[in-house]
């Protein structure tokens, strides 16, 4: 069972490293994309979901007319921009027929601010990566979190002591020390680590298990039915063909409000908006209520008569739509967010320590540490890029953010390759390098591109940090001051590392001076 | 070349331990997810019910191989659970 716990650890943990981090900072993606578009300002108070439900629609009437359906994500307190999702009209086969944008809740017009993903780049790369067709970047996700999923339940077998292995920590013990970390992390996130993998799981199961749909789904209102169940998108039937005008968005929306509350509207969608037989849906925000469960209001398009209210789906689909907000987290509020953020890290830290301690605890039974076999070198050289550069290529996708040129071509790509060239660099940098001096000059740029962080952005934008905090933009006071938690843990880590010295041999008897090495003892330096 | 053949001799084993936890176990969780269609509740719960209890499905059957004694056991209990999984499957396909 022990093995069976290291080996489904290790070989999707890189995987694994990379998703458990990314996703982690998506707790935070609506803010991480306020940051990276600084040209939107700060919204101290969320504006009128009504009023700008209507803008932005009248904004796609004349933006995509004839799409057979749009949909609409209004502001909230986390979200300063609508994000608009559509159907392209009549496209030819091979023709995309999807669009989507950004666009100001104060003009309706597409946000006049640089080009970008925003966080829902770590967002996406989180659960499909990118450079792949998104069906197997998901299927690659599940079966990593299927590997977790094992790796816990083995872990925790493995493990019988568990609680009494949370309260043994032996510091500066090198291998037990790590095994000792790997313990409290895991065991200290436990419940965490089990939810979030297994809802993970949970959130795409239709496509890692159809066969039971396939088999009981049949006719296409049995389809109607069972999708009715887990989502609030209305499915476009015929068009008439007949022109008519949609009725006021507004007053629907208001309709909504009187139900949820003013803020509470999270999503507006319309289909065959222009025709006679248009419907639009209302569906309730994610906000407080910790289901994913559809709740929505349906309305005629052209009476803005309200034909049905949704609020109710049966046990499974209601299991299923709390499963799913679990994972996403999205009820919260900010100190939930904080948790979750934080014990989202432990989990990190988890599959981080035990990819490094398969490394340390190999190197003790290498027959000749100067040269180890194929297999260690590949793990040691692949721990360093997927860890310590991670952190490096997540910071530089940042900068990228703030020194691409706002005209260049393609421009919310190119952040996204920077991301990607600075990741393939450390991997080269990790191969060249002797190990230990790689990890420690990854974890120092990671320190150092995170610190200055807040200094390119007081360069390069309006709201350096003094100003937010004068205006109480905490978004952006947050992001700063974030920056520089994180650069002091790699710090933290970038020292310990330096002072770390590897036991090559097995210390059977009397450990030799594990202890407390004096401080400042940079003494190791290889080669 | 008979080091080959015993290597192979001694892997069998575990390669076949490790084929039944990845596809033996995924195919008892497919398996799982259709026969829960035959208990009385509406299909889309079912269905729903089915998908979600597929992956604890999977996880224990994967545990379950490589914690019994050997791989023809591990299989053997796989297709015992399988047996009265695939009958109400099959009554409901």
């Amino acid at each position: 069972m022990s093995d069976l716990h290291t080996w489904v650890g290790l070989l999707l943990g890189w995987v694994l490293y990379a998703m458990f981090l990314t996703g982690t900072v998506s707790y935070f993606k609506d803010e991480l994309s306020q940051w990276m578009r600084p040209e939107l300002p700060a919204q101290s108070n969320v504006p009128d979901q009504a009023v700008v439900a209507q803008r932005v629609a009248d904004e796609l009437v004349a933006l995509v007319p004839g799409s057979p359906q749009w949909s609409l994500r209004l502001p909230d307190a986390r979200n300063n921009s609508v994000y608009a999702f559509w159907r392209t009209a009549g496209a030819a086969p091979g023709q995309r027929a999807f669009g989507e944008g950004n666009f100001d809740p104060a003009t309706g017009q597409a946000v006049s601010s640089r080009a970008t993903l925003g966080g829902d780049f770590f967002y996406r790369f989180h659960f499909q990566f990118h450079y792949m067709p998104v069906v197997w970047g998901r299927w690659i996700a599940g079966i990593a979190a299927m590997f977790m999923l094992v790796a816990i339940v083995s872990g925790v077998i493995t493990h019988k002591k568990i609680f009494v292995d949370f309260f043994t920590f032996r510091w500066g013990k090198g291998q037990r020390s790590w095994l000792d970390a790997h313990n409290a992390l895991s065991v200290f996130g436990l419940p965490f680590h089990a939810m979030i993998t297994y809802t993970g799981l949970v959130t795409l199961m239709a496509l890692y298990m159809p066969w039971g749909q396939q088999a009981g789904i049949k006719t296409a209102a049995e389809r109607q039915q069972f999708n009715a169940e887990l989502s609030a998108f209305i499915q476009p039937g015929k068009p008439s063909g007949e022109k008519a005008p949609l009725a006021s968005i507004e007053d629907m929306v208001r309709q909504a409000q009187e139900r949820w509350g003013r803020d509470g509207v999270g999503r507006v969608t319309a289909t065959h908006p222009g025709d006679a037989a248009a419907r639009v849906a209302v569906a309730r925000g994610d906000g407080g209520r910790v289901s994913m469960s559809p709740q929505y209001l349906e309305f005629e398009g052209t009476t803005g008569r309200l034909l049905a209210v949704h609020e109710g789906v049966g046990p499974a689909a209601e299991t299923r739509g709390v499963l799913y907000a679990l994972h996403l987290g999205r009820f919260s509020d900010s100190v939930t967010r904080w948790l979750y953020f934080l014990v989202s890290l432990a989990g990190t830290a988890m599959v981080g320590t035990g990819l490094v301690m398969w490394t340390v605890k190999r190197r003790q039974k290498l027959p000749d540490p100067a040269r180890p076999h194929v297999g260690f070198h590949v793990v040691e050289r692949l721990n360093i890029a997927s860890i310590a550069g991670l952190s490096v290529a997540m910071a530089a996708f940042l900068w990228a953010n703030r020194l691409l040129p706002e005209t260049l071509a393609d421009r919310a790509n190119w952040e996204i390759h920077g991301f990607f060239i600075v990741w393939a660099l450390t991997l080269l940098h990790g191969v060249l390098r002797p190990a230990k001096r790689a990890w420690v000059e990854q974890l120092w740029l990671a320190a150092a591109l995170l610190a200055l962080l807040p200094v390119l952005n007081a360069a390069t934008t309006q709201r350096p940090l003094w100003q937010s905090l004068a205006d109480g933009d905490w978004v952006f006071v947050g992001m700063d001051l974030m920056c520089w938690a994180l650069a002091a843990l790699h710090a933290v880590l970038a020292v310990r590392t330096l002072r770390h010295q590897p036991k090559t041999r097995p210390a059977r008897k009397p450990a030799p001076e594990t202890v407390d090495r004096p401080a400042g003892g940079a003494v190791l330096r290889e080669g | 070349m008979t080091s080959v053949a015993g290597r192979v001799r001694s892997a069998g084993p575990l390669v076949s331990r490790i084929a039944a936890a990845l596809f033996g176990g995924y195919a008892l969780a497919a398996l799982a997810s259709v026969a829960v269609l035959a208990l009385p509740i509406s299909r889309p719960q079912a269905v729903l019910t089915g998908e979600m209890a597929s992956f604890l499905v999977y996880a224990a059957a994967v545990i379950w191989v490589f914690a019994v004694r050997s791989a023809l056991r591990a299989w053997a209990g796989l297709l015992v659970v399988a047996a009265p999984l695939s009958l109400a499957a099959w009554s409901v396909w």
